[in-house]
């Protein structure tokens, strides 16, 4: 709360950094790439500790002035303060990763991912609509570039596919912001969370905005991209992708959609609800069918936001709460996956399931943290993943009864086609020479899933610490929601035992 | 109003005027010698404009009893005609002297001075007729240049064609002005703008549209696009540079002032013409730069495929779509000019210039300073945040949306992206293909600093100047209304 204006800081250092990193060789760019990382994760850490929970609404808000059409004003509430802690968090983790993975061209490399960075926390911090856009779709260049050169083999096609595909869902939402902006006279995002658009206007404004949202998500029926992304993109980009990059579709709606346009919303919400649903438990069933990981893991990332979208559109505490942990959870979980995935890749170069079988024989640490990110994913008890599925999946139950009875369906699912990707890959015997003669985890390998590993736990066992900061605009949220919010079909009464929901029956296989 | 008093309101031209008749005798005399002095003067005179339009020329009012504004608008617009200008001298010399057999002759800056001093007519034109010579003064010294490169067939092409295309597009617009006359009874932009308000006669509706059809040509809009690819690509680089840049600015320049000025009253009339146009020329513009393999033709559709943005801002027809129209132009002069002259730094081994896509192949491991200047400008015209071509697209379309313009928005934002693709295609051959043979290396110092230049001015760091760019554009625009 100080004059200090951390989050610009935290904007230069990552910045800086990358200009300096084209202009040194691969080793110091390694190093230094870690550093700015690492001072940024810092100082991620000193603005957690320095938020000021029940607080204002908007903390360590900077103004230092107007760019003509738009403002350059940052400042984060609970919501932007835990993603901008998931993106500091992953970023040294991946730099990590790409430690000797990747071998050319790593200034450039580097500085794209520290430009990645620049961009996500930008992102989370922007309070003007059009800085907000700016960051969010410049996120597009860096990760262009990862996947086109530092991909593989289809590597083309596939970061086409990811620009064009985004890019387009975008620009709908760039016609709705400068709609917003005449009509409201201001792009400052907390003035147009309490604007009242009128309603015919806000369904469009809605579905422009969830053409861009939705693409990002990514939702059923435009998901396609991220497949083809995550396959291609090297293991330290899908970490970035799954990690962060696909939050921004949630924190969109979390963040304009559902504020802005509260009508429509509420109108829209069966919109919603149907694509979800649909998306639970139709890319859980081709996730089921996947030969190869980076595949089944990308469809399950898609199965999960599908979760939080449903979490999203419920309306209430819970559903809110449960969507903003799935997406922290699934940020961590999937990351770590990818990881995982990265650490075999890297032995045998290849992602072919049946390529592997019996790793747990020789690689013993390996399948520990593999088992427990599995588990994360799966949504067990005592791993992160539980508490937000439960919570996203018991308020969405109050919304709709069917929704939550199918997406409960993928909670199972999901459990499916994890543990058949575990049976295929950890257990059974070790028949292959190639894979016989795999090492287990390096130190190096155990100091990046280690800290993700007790994050998960601790989100797990002790999620209070993470809800703690963003209850008051979850509560701000539904009171401002609380006129338009659906009526619900689940009819819960006093005085009875309540019958066995779907949502409990679901969370307790 | 005294003759002095005219003069001086139009001084720049006068400079531009003066100076280049007194160039042609030096070149006339000093022959091919004289060719380095002769360029660098002509950059110091233009420098001499530039400063002259800080008088009264930038703000003085009527001059000629109405034939000539001078106001902060054609300040504005001149200011990037003369570093456009200037930037085509300083980027010609080292072509011409290494393309076999032709060097760069003195009477090539001279002819720019020219051109420039019939584009700072244009813009400050207050009577067709006014326009009509600055126009003719402005395209005829642009054909010449066209066909500079004398043993070259493309080039000599390049300069027939501009030539008999130019002069059809200079006898539509004349026919047009000729019926405007005939049924307003003046020339004046006033006077024009008096009979369009008082009368809704059909004779003024087709002395509009050929006004508008004779403008389209020189502004390569669609559907009189067709010239542009053609004659980009056989001038020599550092013309279509100038092509690309300064002409297109003026002619724009000149229709947004007799869009409003002359013509304001008809706005409805006018505006259907640029909503097609503009919609045209991006759809067109994006879909034909997809099977180019020739990075000059690229450049051609890539201009047309501005010009469709450009008018966007005029179609709104406000003080904020005026400024938004200049302030669109600067950062596509400086796109532009950088591209080109990253063109120009593409040269095989043997020192000749190549202008194939493909040849660009693996830029990022043999050159990656030009690589990433290059890629900068290609996200730029692409309209992706964070570099300034999306600034300028959002200042457009903010003012289409402010004047309700929504479905023109729409449709120019979705059409964006059909361009996004090409653009990305010149950064994926650059990024993820593999090296092609190293260019020959050794490009002039001035032209790396005018490339870093541009990329820097474009790039995030150019954010500092959009605040006071905003402030003079709408300055400008607000001269008008």
């Amino acid at each position: 709360m100080s004059g200090f204006p951390i989050l610009s800081v935290m904007l230069a250092i990552p910045a800086i950094a990358a200009v300096i990193c084209l202009f040194v060789p691969a080793n110091t760019a390694r190093w230094l790439a870690l550093a700015a990382t690492l001072i940024d994760f810092v100082l991620g850490i000193g603005l957690w500790a320095q938020f000021d929970i029940g607080g204002p609404q908007w903390q360590f808000v900077e103004y230092p002035g107007s760019l003509g059409v738009f403002d350059w004003k940052l400042g984060v509430d609970g919501f932007a303060l835990l993603l901008i802690m998931l993106s500091v968090f992953l970023m040294p983790i991946c730099i990590g990763a790409s430690w000797v993975a990747v071998t050319k061209r790593v200034p450039e490399y580097m500085a794209a991912f520290l430009l990645t960075e620049v961009l996500m926390i930008g992102t989370f911090a922007a309070q003007d609509l059009f800085l907000f856009y700016i960051f969010f779709e410049a996120g597009l260049i860096p990760m262009y570039l990862i996947i086109g050169i530092w991909g593989g083999a289809n590597r083309i096609y596939a970061s086409y596919k990811f620009f064009l595909y985004t890019l387009l869902g975008s620009v709908l939402m760039l016609v709705a912001m400068l709609w917003m902006t005449n009509y409201a006279g201001t792009s400052d995002i907390p003035t147009l969370m309490n604007t009242d658009f009128p309603a015919h206007a806000q369904v469009w404004l809605w579905l422009a905005f969830f053409a861009s949202f939705a693409v990002k998500m990514p939702m059923w029926p435009v998901h396609t991209w991220l497949p083809d992304a995550h396959v291609q993109a090297p293991t330290a980009g899908s970490v970035i992708l799954a990690g962060v990059l696909l939050k921004l579709g949630g924190y969109g709606f979390l963040r304009f959609s559902l504020p802005m346009f509260p009508e429509a919303s509420s109108e829209l919400t069966w919109l919603i609800l149907g694509l979800s649903a649909v998306a639970v438990i139709y890319t859980s069933l081709v996730a089921l069918v996947q030969s190869d990981m980076k595949k089944l893991i990308a469809y399950s990332s898609v199965a999960h936001m599908a979760i939080v979208t449903i979490g999203l559109f419920a309306f209430n505490q819970q559903g809110i709460e449960g969507a903003m942990m799935v997406m922290l959870s699934h940020g961590l979980a999937s990351g770590a996956l990818f990881l995982c995935v990265g650490v075999i890749y890297d032995r045998l170069h290849t992602r072919e399931i049946d390529r592997y079988g019996g790793l747990a024989i020789n690689m013993p640490g390996y399948a520990v943290f593999f088992l427990l990110f599995t588990m994360a994913s799966i949504g067990l008890p005592g791993t992160s993943g539980f508490v937000g599925e439960f919570l996203s999946l018991m308020g969405t139950y109050k919304v709709s009864t069917w929704a939550a009875l199918l997406c409960t369906t993928g909670i199972i699912l999901g459990a499916a086609y994890m543990l058949y990707l575990y049976r295929r890959v950890v257990f059974g015997d070790l028949v292959k020479d190639d894979v016989r003669a795999m090492t287990d985890l390096s130190r190096r390998e155990i100091a990046l899933l280690a800290p993700i590993a007790a994050v998960i736990l601790w989100m797990g066992v002790y999620p209070e610490s993470f809800m703690a900061p963003m209850r008051g605009d979850v509560s701000t949220l539904v009171a401002r929601l609380a006129h338009t919010a659906p009526a619900g079909d689940s009819k819960p009464t006093t005085g009875k035992a309540p019958a066995a929901s779907p949502a409990h029956a679901g969370d307790h296989q | 109003m005294t003759t002095s008093a005219n003069l001086i309101l139009t001084l720049p031209e006068v400079v531009l005027s003066l100076g280049s008749l007194a160039l042609m005798l030096v070149s006339a005399w000093g022959g091919q010698a004289s060719t380095r002095a002769v360029s660098w003067t002509a950059v110091a005179i233009l420098a001499g404009a530039g400063i002259a339009l800080t008088g009264p020329s930038s703000h003085g009012g009527l001059a000629f009893d109405g034939l000539y504004h001078a106001d902060a608008f054609g300040a504005f617009a001149k200011v990037l005609i003369y570093i456009a200008a200037a930037v085509a001298i300083i980027m010609a010399p080292r072509f011409f002297e290494r393309t076999a057999g032709d060097d760069l002759r003195p009477e090539y800056p001279v002819l720019i001075l020219l051109s420039s001093a019939g584009m700072g007519m244009m813009v400050s034109a207050g009577d067709l007729l006014t326009l009509y010579v600055g126009l003719e003064l402005q395209s005829l010294a642009a054909y010449v240049l066209a066909s500079f490169m004398r043993r070259d067939t493309r080039s000599a092409e390049a300069g027939l064609k501009y030539f008999v295309l130019g002069a059809l597009a200079s006898g539509i617009l004349l026919y047009g002005i000729s019926l405007v006359y005939g049924f307003s009874g003046s020339t004046t932009f006033d006077q024009i703008s008096n009979a369009y308000a008082g009368s809704k006669s059909l004779g003024l509706t087709f002395g509009l549209v050929f006004v508008f059809a004779g403008m389209a040509f020189k502004i390569s809009a669609v559907p009189f696009h067709m010239w542009t690819p053609d004659v980009y690509e056989g001038a020599p680089t550092p013309v279509t540079a100038f092509f690309a840049s300064a002409p297109k600015v003026a002619a724009m320049a000149m229709a947004v002032r007799v869009a409003i000025e002359a013509m304001g009253p008809a706005t409805d009339a006018w505006r259907q013409i640029v909503i097609f146009a503009a919609l045209a020329s991006i759809i067109l513009g994006a879909v034909a730069a997809i099977g180019q393999s020739n990075i000059k033709r690229l450049l051609a559709y890539s201009s047309i495929n501005n010009v469709g943005f450009v008018l966007v801002g005029l179609a709104a027809g406000t003080p904020d779509g005026v400024a938004s129209v200049l302030f669109y132009l600067t950062v596509y002069v400086a796109m532009t000019l950088g591209s080109f002259l990253v063109v120009l730094q593409m040269r095989d081994a043997t020192g000749e210039p190549v202008e194939t896509i493909a040849s660009l192949s693996g830029l990022s491991q043999t050159r990656p300073g030009l690589a990433a200047a290059l890629a900068i400008f290609m996200f730029s015209l692409a309209g992706i945040p964070p570099l300034l071509g999306f600034n300028a697209k959002l200042a457009v379309f903010k003012a289409a949306v402010d004047a309700g313009l929504y479905p023109l928005a729409v449709a120019g934002f979705v059409a964006s992206v059909i361009g996004a693709y090409y653009y990305l295609r010149v950064v994926k051959v650059m990024y993820f293909d593999d090296p092609a043979p190293e260019f020959q290396r050794g490009g002039s110092v001035v032209e790396g600093g005018l490339i870093a230049a541009a990329a820097v001015f474009v790039s995030p760091i150019g954010w500092i100047l959009l605040a006071p760019l905003g402030m003079l554009s709408l300055n400008a625009a607000r001269s008008l209304f």
